[in-house]
């Protein structure tokens, strides 16, 4: 396995920028990595290697030719499969959309080419992002690169698996209720949902509209901000995209500065329920902050305890009205038309043989809470609780800088386990839920792993609409002291452990070093 | 409120999905879990607490009346399960609606 | 259709009916509601559509500011308050035809509402309450093959999105009583005066037959003196005015017939058949459930006083005042108003005289001959096929005495066969009256000859008897004579 993959995502756009190694080098070797650990992993629906290769051609061509290209030119990227791009299929991870190619680009894609990023391929998601662990996908189980017999997280788990297991320098997922930010913890990755509106949802196939929005994931803070700076910004074609400027969240990556921080911990998103190992490790980590320059204070938002629930009737209502127009009309599959059904008999097959469990209880439900007589019990009551959510954020961000919890109660969970007890599952979102409700950002930040399973654990990060740079710059002064506390960033206690001979044939601790160097460049 | 399996059927025939008895039964008692669950939000939805249905508040987004370029027919039906002189071609439809 | 039917105006005697109209207009607009694709009508099929309008995954909607100027300003001239917020809604219904399966509509936020239109019917005036105006967006049209081009029966049906996603304004009225008989005229005008407005505001050209104007017409009966509305059906594809006052006048008589025999009229919609009647449509006895909900991938419409005020400022004259205006202008009695507005003649009239001719000219082609036409042809007027400016063309042949009423008529015959302007037609067919007197002298003096005991008469001074003359002169002529001529030569030979 070549080194360049162990490198950080700014680091190779170094390499690649001073001439130290080719676009087409730091690709191929990422492929040469997948073909090693793909068959273990499974984290990815499409490859596209050569249009992967043509593309980094062109940048070393480019750089050649003396231009002056952006900050992650070359680097290879992992697509989720909810974004539409032209050349590969779009199947969200569902049977109703296999074989779909869609015929337009996503914002968020269109502006991944534009910055020379390298769309390696679309990689596993759980089905129609509904899920938090990535096994409803329709097409296969990705496995958690710290333990291959357990779940990556969800619902962008092939996201974070992929970027976990070094097949790509950097990743692109989607959060509508924690999919960025519960698998980056699990995996021991930086993942951010930022401020609601900020990032382009065209081409996004629509879960729940009021709640979806595009994030990055990075093996560093600084990745994650780099790639934040290069899919952010308004959009016209998307009418809840803000016309703002994007908050400076590279420089707040490369500060990290906190002195007279002060950061909240929220009351009710701790105690029962949640696994010692998290806790203890988000307990280190407040006071790591703290010996940083932060002031810690306990902040209560009372009406957090109802967010699940009305995430739990928002959400699928939408996801009901969002999820009709695959009637086996107009494109993806089409089941029992034997040119005597009718349409209407056509629509139903189809739709029961495309849409797996977990999104036919999440249309039934969307379906229930919608419906004549129920709406105002259910679905306007949430919208209520909503406005509560919002209230108790607005007092909090009035005392504090930024809001604190452990990314999830738990850390991953064995494959299987939770499949049918869909309650258990919907918990593991039970922290990051409020910031979807409020619209505004949030980031998990990797901040060790449990004692009691070795298993990653993720520190929450959240703060106001807009303000999407103090997440990281907490973030980066987390990493640090984690990095310090620990002599390397935590993924470097993959590198080299039995997991990491189990993910691939040969033992790298030789390449060790450099991704030491990757944080050395952001400490400085 | 306990949602029995017609209930269920009932549902499943408005959002267009064809499930088998065992479906049936099989999702009653799930979807019934996560409604008593979900239902608590009613306790604190006040009258005086206004709804919120979109996260950020903004307003008045709005595009100019301007032509941009369509898809080719071919592109349009790209997708078409099944296509017919530049049209999508559907199973007969039963009853006239809206 | 083999139905009994009560007559009209025993009906009438027993029940009172009550209406309710649905208009849906589409605007005329460049680009769709929420895209980029145009509007206009006739491309090959599909080729305007775009991932939006086709509902393609992750295809978001963004809002046409034209299309929500013109639903204010239409809001406006109905007199409506215009809502200083609203959200537009998802409709939830599976149907081909619809690419996302929701219609983005409005729901209990219309963007005007609670305003009114007055209309005139026989010189009665009735104000018509409306309840709301709102946005909404177009479906896909659907091609039925096999069983007769019809959706029942048919092996199939093919897809064509270029119309999904046109913007349309559905302006609803509140229930309309105490129109007693007149309630299909009432209907009628009241489309009528809508279809004006919106053709003054520029918002749409409000064409009932190229379905760019709808009418979705509601009927209950109940006994006289009753305050209870009846069962009410809804009578879909009303593609003329005509066919608005005919299916109403169905409906009473097929409603009364039913409520006679003490029955129950189903709640329905209806399918009126230019053959006459209305035919079953699909029953509503079970409302449907569309689990409306905002619209999340679309921000609020905040209508500022200063903007409302802004387009209140570019309102056209109404039609009504308008109406009342020119009728002053051109000095009209009451009853030539009144034959006017039920000839639907108002606009002809005045681009015809626009055009060159003389008011009372305009009036008497377009209120007689050619509504005369347009009945035989059961066609509305302005489908005729002769324009205000062929008119005022003939007209002005008429003034120059080159023809007279009777050669005008044969004009018309041959401007609606296509043959040219009327000038052109009565040179190739050599339609003018003869003025040369010398032709016209040979003429009468051959009918003197021929006719000895006529020209006695006049000479005894009974000078009516010159029109047994007059008659055979113009039969010589072939009718291509100026009678009053005529008359004159006559009168001087013998004096």
């Amino acid at each position: 396995m070549s080194g360049l993959v162990l490198q950080t995502a700014a680091d190779l756009a170094g390499l690649i920028a001073a001439g130290e190694v080719s676009a087409h080098e730091v690709v191929a070797a990422h492929f040469e990595r997948i073909a090693q650990v793909e068959p273990q992993v499974q984290a990815f629906l499409a490859l596209d290697e050569e249009r992967a290769l043509a593309a980094a051609d062109r940048v070393d061509a480019k750089l050649a030719a003396g231009e002056k290209l952006g900050p992650l030119a070359g680097v290879p990227l992992g697509l989720k499969d909810i974004f539409t791009y032209q050349g590969l299929p779009c199947t969200v991870g569902s049977r109703i959309l296999e074989g779909w190619h869609p015929p337009y680009d996503a914002t968020v894609v269109k502006r991944l080419l534009d910055a020379d990023l390298i769309i390696v391929g679309k990689v596993n998601m759980d089905e129609f992002a509904m899920g938090s662990s990535t096994e409803s996908s329709a097409y296969k189980v990705t496995h958690n690169p710290w333990n291959l017999d357990y779940i990556p997280g969800g619902s962008s788990g092939g996201s974070a698996a992929a970027l976990a297991a070094f097949e790509v320098a950097l990743s692109v997922g989607t959060d509508t209720g924690g999919s960025i930010r519960q698998p980056a913890a699990v995996n021991s990755l930086v993942g951010v949902k930022p401020t609601y509106g900020s990032n382009s949802r065209f081409g996004v196939v629509a879960m729940a509209s009021s709640l979806d929005v595009p994030g990055p994931f990075g093996r560093t803070v600084l990745d994650a901000a780099l790639l934040h700076e290069a899919i952010s910004g308004y959009d016209p074609m998307d009418s809840t995209s803000l016309n703002l400027p994007i908050p400076p969240v590279a420089q707040a990556a490369r500060s990290g500065e906190i002195k007279g921080y002060r950061i909240g911990v929220v009351k009710e998103l701790g105690g029962e329920g949640y696994a010692p190992g998290v806790l203890q490790r988000f307990n280190e980590s407040l006071a790591l902050l703290e010996s940083a320059g932060a002031e810690i204070a306990e902040i209560s938002c009372p009406h957090f305890t109802y967010a699940l629930g009305a995430y739990y009737l928002i959400m699928p209502s939408e996801v009901s009205s969002n999820l009709a127009r695959f009637d086996a009309m107009r494109y993806g599959i089409r089941v029992g038309d034997d040119g005597k059904r009718s349409a209407e008999e056509v629509m139903n097959l189809t739709r029961g043989a495309g849409f797996g469990a977990e999104v036919k209880r999440r249309v039934i439900i969307g379906t229930y809470a919608l419906s004549a007589g129920y709406y105002d019990a259910y679905y306007g009551s949430a919208l209520k609780v909503r406005t509560l959510i919002q209230q108790d954020f607005d007092a909090a961000f009035a005392k504090v800088d930024v809001l604190v919890s452990p990314t999830s109660p738990t850390t991953a969970w064995k494959i299987g386990e939770r499949l049918d007890d869909p309650l258990a599952m919907y918990k593991a979102d039970l922290c990051t839920i409020p910031a979807n409700l409020a619209g505004i950002c949030a980031a998990s930040i990797p901040v060790g792993l449990s004692s009691e399973n070795g298993l990653p654990v993720g520190f929450q990060i959240m703060a106001p609409a807009m303000a999407d740079d103090r997440l990281y710059r907490v973030g980066a002064a987390l990493e640090r002291g984690v990095a310090d506390a620990f002599g390397g960033p935590v993924l470097n206690q993959l590198i080299g452990s039995p997991a990491w001979d189990a993910l691939s044939a040969q033992a790298v601790a030789a390449r060790f070093p450099n991704i030491i160097l990757g944080l050395a460049e952001n400490l400085s | 409120m306990a949602l029995s399996p017609d209930d269920v059927a009932r549902l499943a025939r408005l959002a267009r999905i064809d499930l088998s008895q065992a479906e049936l039964e099989h999702l009653a008692p799930q979807l019934d879990v996560i409604l008593e669950s979900v239902a608590e939000v009613s306790k604190v939805a006040a009258d005086d607490v206004k709804p919120t249905s979109h996260a950020i508040e903004i307003a008045n987004v709005f595009r100019e009346d301007e032509v941009r370029p369509s898809f080719t027919a071919q592109q349009a039906l790209s997708g078409a399960p099944v296509k017919e002189s530049g049209r999508f071609r559907v199973p007969q439809i039963l009853q006239e609606d809206e | 259709m083999t139905i009994a039917l009560v007559d009209y105006d025993q009906a009438l005697a027993t029940y009172e009916p009550v209406l309710g109209l649905e208009v849906h207009v589409e605007l005329n607009t460049k680009s769709k509601m929420f895209c980029g694709c145009s509007t206009d009508f006739g491309a090959e099929p599909n080729t305007h559509t775009c991932p939006v309008c086709l509902g393609l995954p992750g295809s978001l909607p963004v809002i046409n500011r034209r299309a929500v100027e013109a639903a204010i300003r239409i809001g406006l001239a109905l007199n409506c308050s215009i809502a200083p917020w609203c959200r537009m809604a998802r409709k939830n219904y599976f149907y081909p035809d619809m690419t996302k399966d929701y219609q983005i509509s409005q729901y209990d936020e219309p963007i005007a509402f609670d305003g009114y239109l007055d209309v005139e019917v026989d010189g009665e005036a009735f104000r018509i309450e409306i309840e709301r105006a709102h946005m909404e967006e177009d479906a896909g049209k659907l091609m039925h093959m096999g069983g007769a081009g019809r959706i029942q029966g048919a092996d199939y049906s093919l897809l064509d999105y270029n119309r999904a996603g046109t913007p349309l304004i559905e302006i609803v009225t509140k229930v309309v009583p105490g129109t007693g008989a007149k309630a299909p005229q009432v209907a009628k005008a009241y489309v009528a005066a809508l279809r004006d407005i919106v053709r003054a505001l520029g918002v749409s050209d409000g064409r009932m037959e190229q379905g760019s104007l709808r009418c979705d017409a509601n009927i209950s009966l109940r006994p006289i003196g009753s305050q209870v509305l009846g069962i009410r059906s809804e009578t879909k594809n009303i593609n003329s005015l005509r066919s608005i006052e005919g299916a109403l006048h169905y409906e009473i008589r097929r409603q009364a017939a039913i409520l006679d025999d003490g029955g129950r009229v189903k709640q329905e919609t209806r399918h009126w058949n230019e053959a006459g009647y209305t035919s079953d449509g699909r029953s509503k006895e079970t409302a449907e459930d569309y689990r409306y909900f905002p619209e999340p991938d679309l921000a609020p419409i905040a209508a500022s006083p200063m903007w409302v005020e802004e387009l209140r400022a570019t309102l056209p004259e109404m039609p009504a005042a308008r109406r009342k205006r020119l009728v002053a202008q051109w000095g009209f009695t009451e009853l030539e108003l009144r034959d006017v507005l039920g000839a639907d003649a108002l606009d002809l009239i005045d681009e015809t005289v626009a055009a060159g001719a003389s008011p009372q000219s305009a009036r008497k082609w377009w209120v007689g001959e050619l509504s005369r036409r347009a009945k035989e042809a059961n066609v509305d007027l302005d489908r005729v096929g002769v324009t205000p400016q062929q008119v005022a063309q003939v007209q002005a042949l008429v003034d120059a005495g080159t023809v007279n009423d009777k050669l005008a008529r044969q004009i018309f015959d041959f401007v609606i066969a296509g043959e040219g302007t009327p000038a052109q037609i009565a040179q190739k067919h050599g339609l003018a009256v003869v003025s040369d007197d010398g032709a016209l002298s040979a003429a009468i003096d051959r009918a003197m000859a021929a006719n000895p005991d006529v020209v006695e008469k006049i000479r005894d001074g009974k000078l009516q008897a010159a029109g047994a003359l007059i008659g055979a002169v113009m039969r010589e002529m072939r009718g291509q004579a100026d009678a009053a001529r005529v008359r004159e030569l006559i009168l001087e030979k013998l004096s």
